[in-house]
């Protein structure tokens, strides 16, 4: 008998035809087939419908090495499993879709419809079609499988070829776009079809990843030894290149990209303004904010209402730039009301009351008590932009508004960092671990605290100002808690306590999926935003707390349970998930 | 006058007394024991000296000033630190890290010094970390060089409890309280560190009070061993004295077999 784990088989068998069923049954395959992703070979409905099946077919015909042990060998039976696990999936999703045809349920769900059904077979109807519904499941599944059996540069390689590939057809707009402001239309028009890769384009651009992949390897690492390498002059005078250089970059980047994906990155910026705050209560102090948005929306607020020319109460007319230092003080006194009854709270108790704190603002903003000032459900508009002698700074030209976040992005990362790593920053670190020998140790708990929430506080005010200018309107109902949660999301999917995690968080969600009322990149994802938010949680949450780009102390936190146990045995087991999810992790941070 | 006088001081946990009235003073240059069996509230005495916990009754003066009812972090800083009986570091946070934290409440910057990295601030991380290093030699060659900067989670049981006293140092106290700083070492390691102990106060200048199981220990470093069982203070006095005293010995293994009362 050969080492392939039975049950393992079996359970991502069950998984790869669970996969395909659900994004079907939510919709995602009828409401993406209308976007091409390679011309014309395959659209994004289909990729969406069968991309987890190479990997449960890898997964299912995987022979974990046990630490110690000889490596079993690779053989033909891992093809085999792979394509068994992928029969499996096509077998359940037949099954799903001769269901689907028998009976109609299109009362409850929405999207069990005769199109839906002619997509799964490939257009060929129920009886005729369902081979091709088992077969492409199977056949996707035994490339998994086949995986198993190249050389480990070979797998490398066509990983990344596959990667780049998906990438250069769901970026294509993107990519078209700045090769048009380069004005290389010519390349654009032939490359790229109604948005999607003309299938020779995505086999050239698979190919060259597939030559340059074994010579790029590393790269980045001898960079980083190359700039760094030198003594300490020279590292300076490199880094203050590297600086140089990036700045350069970002202030071009605007120019190059247009006014749509300005916008995107307008929004990112403003995001990534809000994580960077709320890193600081919930990444590095360790408090659990949900009701984080109300920072925002005092800092937006102060703004509109103090440069408004039709604001309900006072109509000061100030400038922008008049108006920011109050939006300031406002938030930092935001921060210290909220922050002075909720101080000796720990943990959820914690979570809860901001939350609840975070609502009462939104709902006071919305009150008739104060609409004679805020403008109730109307909201506070006509805010003008944020005037720079020669031009003026609003929402109608996003390139300003991406400079002016990327300034405010610089500023707060440089604040986080220089709090990070100071007295304060190590209180905060502190009072994360331990707060009852924290406070034995001379730490003011209560001043820590209220230095943290205030400053995540101001950090979030800048996004208010900047937001308002942009938006040129304020209503209550920008400031829901749906806000808070996505921020705080883009912090944990991005790596807590990390200032480049949190950005790369922000790139990804914000600016790739899209924030709650703006869009992204992948503006097809709109409606399904929420769930792909959610399934994304779920799986950081199972297999990588940490985040993306982890901060080393966090990672370090996470995974300091694993340090103390025979990590081997739990990898070797049928159940690779469950064991070393954060249940763990909480556990050992308490 | 005493450094540390604490008077008639009570503690109760709902039905449990764990300090029933216990009188108790410390001299500067002193090294005091505070032993008894399990349960005689030796940690509740800590606990309530350090401000972990408040007081029910009674006083405690540190240098003539009541600090009864302060809070922990202000207690500290007027001189008083201390280590835990089950060790509690900031295990993610690295051995030069772990003692840099304790100068928190020495050290002035704030937010605006930080954010704007001003000369003073700087020169301050510069001596926070100088004096980091300094404390962590005081230990020989176990917690220095590389070891600065691994996880304090990665150390040795004793190197935890070592840089646990070096965390204590840090915060430049006049009184030091040690929860049991032998518990779990092995015989070697113990005879070592009860060496540190006179250091602590001969070299270094503190006033150290010790709760400690082991006699071998208590006999080597007390100046006098005040023994507390059921939250009362039974017997004060020189080693010697104490470990005849009858009322311990009971304290410790129970009336002889017939005893009676």
């Amino acid at each position: 008998m050969t080492s392939i784990d039975l049950r393992r088989m079996l359970r991502w068998g069950w998984m790869a035809g669970a996969a395909p069923v659900f994004t079907a049954a939510v919709g995602m395959l009828e409401a993406f087939d209308d976007r091409p992703l390679i011309y014309p070979v395959l659209s994004l409905g289909y990729l969406m419908l069968l991309w987890f099946l190479p990997i449960a077919g890898y997964q299912a015909s995987n022979t974990p090495v046990l630490e110690g042990m000889e490596a079993p060998p690779k053989g033909l039976h891992n093809a085999a499993a792979g394509a068994f696990a992928g029969l499996m999936g096509g077998a359940v999703l037949s099954v799903f879709t001769v269901l689907v045809n028998a009976f109609d349920m299109r009362d409850v769900f929405v999207s069990f419809s005769a199109r839906m059904v002619e997509l799964l077979t490939w257009g060929r109807g129920v009886p005729g079609g369902l081979a091709v519904t088992a077969g492409v499941p199977a056949v996707l599944g035994l490339a998994g499988g086949l995986m198993h059996l190249m050389s480990p540069s070979g797998r490398r390689r066509s990983i990344l070829a596959v990667e780049w590939v998906v990438v250069a057809a769901l970026l294509g707009q993107v990519i078209s776009q700045v090769l048009r402001q380069i004005r290389l239309e010519a390349a654009a028009d032939l490359m790229f079809t109604r948005r999607a890769l003309e299938w020779w384009a995505a086999v050239v651009l698979a190919a060259v990843v597939w030559v340059l992949a074994e010579r790029t390897k590393g790269g980045m690492g001898r960079m980083r030894e190359r700039l760094f390498a030198a003594d300490v002059g020279r590292r300076t005078r490199n880094s203050i290149w590297l600086a140089v250089l990036v700045l350069v970059f970002l202030i071009i980047l605007p120019q190059l990209l247009g006014s749509l994906l300005s916008e995107v990155l307008a929004n990112v910026g403003l995001f990534l303004l809000m994580g960077l705050g709320l890193n600081i209560v919930v990444g590095l102090a360790g408090m659990l904010d949900l009701g984080y948005v109300a920072f925002f929306a005092v800092g937006a607020y102060t703004v509109g209402v103090l440069t408004s020319p039709i604001s309900p109460r006072f109509t000061l007319e100030w400038s922008w730039w008049a108006a920011l230092p109050v939006a300031i003080v406002m938030t930092a006194l935001a921060g210290l009301l909220v922050g002075t009854p909720v101080i000796r709270m720990r943990g959820d108790y914690l979570a809860i009351v901001t939350l609840g704190f975070g609502e009462i603002v939104r709902i006071l903003f919305l009150s008739d008590w104060l609409s004679h000032t805020f403008g109730g459900a109307q909201g506070v508009q006509n805010i003008p932009g944020i005037p720079l002698g020669f031009t003026t700074v609003s929402g109608v030209g996003p390139e300003g508004v991406l400079y002016f976040a990327l300034f405010f992005v610089i500023i707060s990362a440089w604040i986080s960092w220089s709090l990070q790593e100071s007295r304060i920053g190590r209180a905060w670190t502190a009072l994360r671990e331990d707060e009852t020998v924290a406070e034995a140790m001379g730490i003011n708990i209560v001043a820590a605290k209220l230095n943290a929430f205030i400053v995540g506080a101001v950090l979030a005010g800048f996004a208010g100002a900047l937001f308002a200018a942009k938006v040129g309107s304020v209503f209550p109902s920008s400031f829901e808690l749906l806000v808070s949660i996505i921020i705080l999301v883009v912090v944990i999917v991005g790596g807590m306590g990390n200032i480049p995690g949190v950005a790369v968080g922000a790139v990804v969600l914000i600016g790739v999926l899209g924030g709650p009322n703006v869009p992204g990149l992948l503006q097809e994802f709109a409606q399904f935003k929420l769930l792909i938010y959610g399934a994304l949680l779920i799986f950081m949450m199972l297999r990588r707390p940490e985040g993306l780009v982890p901060s080393k102390r966090r990672s370090r936190e996470l995974h300091s349970h694993e340090l103390t146990q025979d990590a081997w045995l739990q990898k070797g087991g049928a159940f690779t998930g469950g064991q070393d999810g954060p249940g763990g992790g909480r556990q050992a941070e308490s | 006058m005493a450094m540390l006088e604490i008077r008639g001081l009570r503690k109760s946990f709902g039905g449990v007394q764990a300090l029933a009235g216990v009188d108790l003073h410390v001299d500067e240059g002193e090294i005091v024991s505070v032993i008894g069996p399990n349960g005689a509230g030796k940690t509740s005495f800590f606990n309530v000296v350090t401000g972990l916990f408040l007081p029910d009754r009674g006083d405690i003066l540190f240098e003539g000033k009541s600090i009864a009812g302060l809070e922990a972090s202000e207690i500290t800083k007027a001189g008083i630190a201390r280590t835990f009986q089950n060790v509690r570091l900031f295990p993610d946070m690295t051995v030069l890290e772990n003692v840099m934290v304790a100068q928190h409440c020495r050290t002035r910057s704030g937010i605006f010094r930080a954010i704007l990295r001003t000369p003073f601030m700087r020169r301050e991380e510069a001596e926070i970390e100088e004096r980091a290093r300094e404390i962590l030699s005081f230990f020989g060659s176990r917690l220095v060089g590389y070891r600065f900067d691994q996880p304090a989670m990665s150390l040795s049981y004793a190197n935890r409890r070592r840089l646990e006293i070096a965390r204590a140092m840090a915060t430049r106290p006049k009184l030091l309280l040690l929860d049991e700083p032998v518990a779990g070492m092995n015989p070697r390691e113990t005879a070592e560190l009860t060496g540190l102990i006179r250091k602590l106060r001969d070299e270094q200048g503190f006033t150290v009070v010790v709760i400690e199981h082991d006699m071998g220990v208590v006999r080597d470093v007390s100046d006098r061993v005040a023994v507390l069982d059921h939250g009362v203070k039974i017997a004060e006095g020189a080693y010697e004295e104490v470990s005849t005293n009858a009322e311990v010995i009971e304290a410790y293994l129970g009336r002889p077999a017939g005893a009676g009362r």
